[in-house]
């Protein structure tokens, strides 16, 4: 069965990629699927699975090797996003966010900025995340209003971001300010910057979250926040916005992969359950409707797979795949939903307590469709290419 | 202590449901996961940990198996073995040639210690440590839960039927790890990488001057009788009732 083909599947990666693999699987057998429902009820950031990360290596997972990195491909890095996802979804975070923020550097970076930053970002020793959401301000990204305002030797930043990942254990963030806020497009006043925390740069509160619970989202509060000019992203103003979106294709194959695994895992609790609970003298695998469930969510699990696959392919050829990886994660994330619910009724009255897994997931699932770009807006994405593609 | 030799072999891993071949004469191989039998990765952390603790200072993978070996010797180089080498043989051979390969490596690599699995999962013969112990005229502690090295002499709490005993014996020595001794550590993703620059010799049977015993025949496989399904009792006299009707207790 698929479930295994997933993890497995040494076709297009290699024995390295294997090996990294079964290593993972190990980990989040071993480390992570005995905690996840303690440490998930009681909202607590799980300070040792982050040390284990740190050795593991995935605070680096895609940093070139030439900063200190791993360096592996989208789509080993989204197999090891699937596998620790199919089990708990939240600690992907913890380092996929950080490694947004890595990217951003890495991508727009200059080159001293890298040397800097990225050897540091890859052992996990400086971990943080990306910056861009304020509280009024999410898909219409160019309407933030933090202020980065120039000085004689930098910036000082004014503003307050929201939901913002790892904002309480992270300590260095990417920042979407605008430095000037009346620039016509309104996206040629927006620049990014590294921040750090400091005095000035504090955290405002914990969001209580109904899922992805142990990772910390926070408010960040900027105060006259003063930063050196080397910490402005690629050393020149105006390009922030472009540093923000320019990393979605991977962001959203990352978030694509976090729907398969979450899909995937729903279904394998939903199968083991079915095969053992028995009604009317016979295992609920055998009735009909729940067959049909079934069914229904192993080949959403591999359709999902597949884009992603597909996505992530394309992106390590170095083709442009915001479509496809807008799809990917598209239908990935609806999968998440819709198996997890299919877990819940399959689980039946069960599914409802809290000694079981699923009903994190049911939690854990419509995350996915709201973050790295609504899929609402990941449809008009989509349609908007499809027209471009195809001019009539 | 100097060198350690820790014996690898690739056998099916331990999650795989295991199929016997329609015509008996085997277990379906093709396309099945293979590990590192998970009483060598006990074997090799032991080792991993004698050398932290500054007690050896080389540490040899040795497997004897088909090229396709050589990833499990990977896996033991990423988790800390300093190199490796592959006695390559293509045929499935039995303990008593594998005992002899691992003493021809011993001849020139000259280990205070060697550790292996107590057995591998796939035959769980139990056998190629005790042999290779007497071939090299050497002593062995099977079944190692605890080891201790002290100068020339080890300490080996060994499982037993009775429970455990404790023995000493004097290095060189080959030992075979039981499941309690430690647990393995996982594989961090650089070490993989770093693994490849590691050095890993390939050699052969022939090469060694071993030739491969035919003592052993499997004559026939088959899986084992599916067991009948088990029945929940409400409570202790429905299990005594239970008991009496199939004639175990009177
Ligand atoms: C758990 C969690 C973690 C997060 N982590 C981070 C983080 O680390 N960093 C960060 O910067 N942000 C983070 N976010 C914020 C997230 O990226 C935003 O919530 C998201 O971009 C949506 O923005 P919004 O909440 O302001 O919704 P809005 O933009 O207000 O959207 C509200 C609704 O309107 C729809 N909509 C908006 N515009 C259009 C349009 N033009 N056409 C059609 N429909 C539209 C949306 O699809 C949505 O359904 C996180 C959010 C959550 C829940």
């Amino acid at each position: 069965m698929s479930l295994h083909t997933t993890q497995t599947s040494q076709t297009s990666s290699s024995e390295d990629d294997a090996a990294m693999l079964d290593s993972i699987e190990r980990w989040v057998e071993k480390e992570v699927r005995p905690i996840a429902r303690k440490f998930d009820q009681a909202d607590e950031y799980p300070l040792d699975l982050v040390e284990q990360m740190k050795e593991l290596g995935l605070f680096g997972a895609t940093i070139g090797q030439q900063y200190g990195g791993l360096g592996l491909s989208a789509i080993t890095y989204a197999r090891i996003v699937q596998i620790i996802s199919a089990v708990w979804m939240a600690p992907t975070g913890i380092f996929n966010s950080h490694l947004i923020l890595a990217q951003a550097v890495e991508r727009n970076g200059t080159e001293a900025q890298k040397q800097y930053w990225l050897p540091r970002f890859a052992t996990g020793e400086l971990r943080g995340g990306l910056a861009l959401t304020e509280p009024d301000a999410g898909t219409d990204l160019q309407s933030i209003r933090t202020l980065a305002t120039a000085t004689k030797d930098g910036y000082v930043i004014n503003g307050t971001k929201t939901w913002i990942s790892n904002g309480i254990y992270g300590t260095c963030f990417a920042v979407l300010t605008k430095t000037d806020p009346k620039a016509q497009p309104r996206h040629a006043g927006m620049s990014m910057f590294i921040c750090e925390k400091a005095p000035g740069f504090t955290v405002g509160r914990k969001i209580k979250k109904m899922g992805y619970r142990s990772i910390d989202s926070a408010e960040l509060v900027f105060d006259n926040f003063p930063i050196s000019a080397d910490r402005l992203i690629g050393g020149a103003e105006g390009h922030g916005f472009h540093h923000a979106v320019g990393g979605l294709e991977l962001g959203r194959i990352n978030v694509a992969a976090r729907g398969v695994g979450l899909a995937t895992g729903a279904l394998r609790e939903a199968l083991r359950y079915a095969q053992n609970r028995s009604t009317f003298g016979k295992p609920i695998a055998q009735h009909q409707a729940i067959q049909l469930k079934l069914a229904d969510m192993a080949t959403r699990a591999e359709a999902a797979r597949l884009l992603v696959e597909q996505a992530a392919l394309k992106y390590d050829a170095g083709q442009r795949c915001d479509l496809e990886a807008g799809m990917a994660k598209l239908f990935a994330s609806e999968a998440a939903v819709e198996n997890s619910m299919e877990a819940m009724r399959i689980f039946g009255g069960y599914s409802y307590s809290v000694d079981f897994e699923i009903e994190r997931f049911y939690r854990d699932a419509p995350l996915m469709c709201i973050g790295e770009g609504t899929n609402e807006m990941q449809r008009i994405i989509i349609a908007k290419q499809l027209v471009a593609r195809n001019p009539a | 202590m100097q060198k350690i030799i820790v014996g690898i072999k690739r056998v099916v891993d331990y999650n795989v449901r295991v199929r016997v071949k329609p015509d008996g004469s085997g277990v379906a191989l093709d396309g099945v996961k293979m590990s590192v039998n998970p009483f060598d990765e006990i074997a090799l952390e032991e080792a991993l940990r004698i050398k932290e603790r500054g007690e050896a200072t080389e540490i040899i993978a040795v497997s004897i198996g088909p090229d396709d070996a050589q990833q499990q010797l990977r896996t033991a180089l990423a988790m800390g073995a300093d190199r490796a080498i592959l006695v390559k043989t293509d045929q499935a051979i039995e303990p008593l040639t594998a005992a002899h390969a691992l003493l021809a490596i011993i001849k020139t690599e000259q280990p205070d210690l060697v550790i292996v699995g107590k057995q591998a999962i796939d035959d769980d013969a139990a056998q190629t440590g005790p042999m290779l112990a007497a071939l090299w005229g050497r002593p062995q502690a099977t079944f190692c839960s605890k080891l201790t090295i002290n100068g020339t002499v080890a300490t080996i709490v060994r499982e037993v039927d009775a429970g455990l005993e404790t023995i000493e014996v004097d290095l060189p020595a080959v030992i075979s790890a039981d499941l309690r001794l430690n647990e393995p550590r996982y594989v961090k993703l650089p070490d993989i990488m770093k693994a490849k620059k590691k050095q890993l010799d390939v050699t052969d049977l022939a090469t060694l001057g071993v030739s491969i015993d035919d003592g052993l025949k499997t004559v026939h496989t088959e899986a084992p009788k599916a067991r009948a399904k088990g029945i929940l009792v409400k409570d202790v006299a429905e299990l005594v009732d239970a008991l009496k009707k199939k004639g175990l207790v009177s």
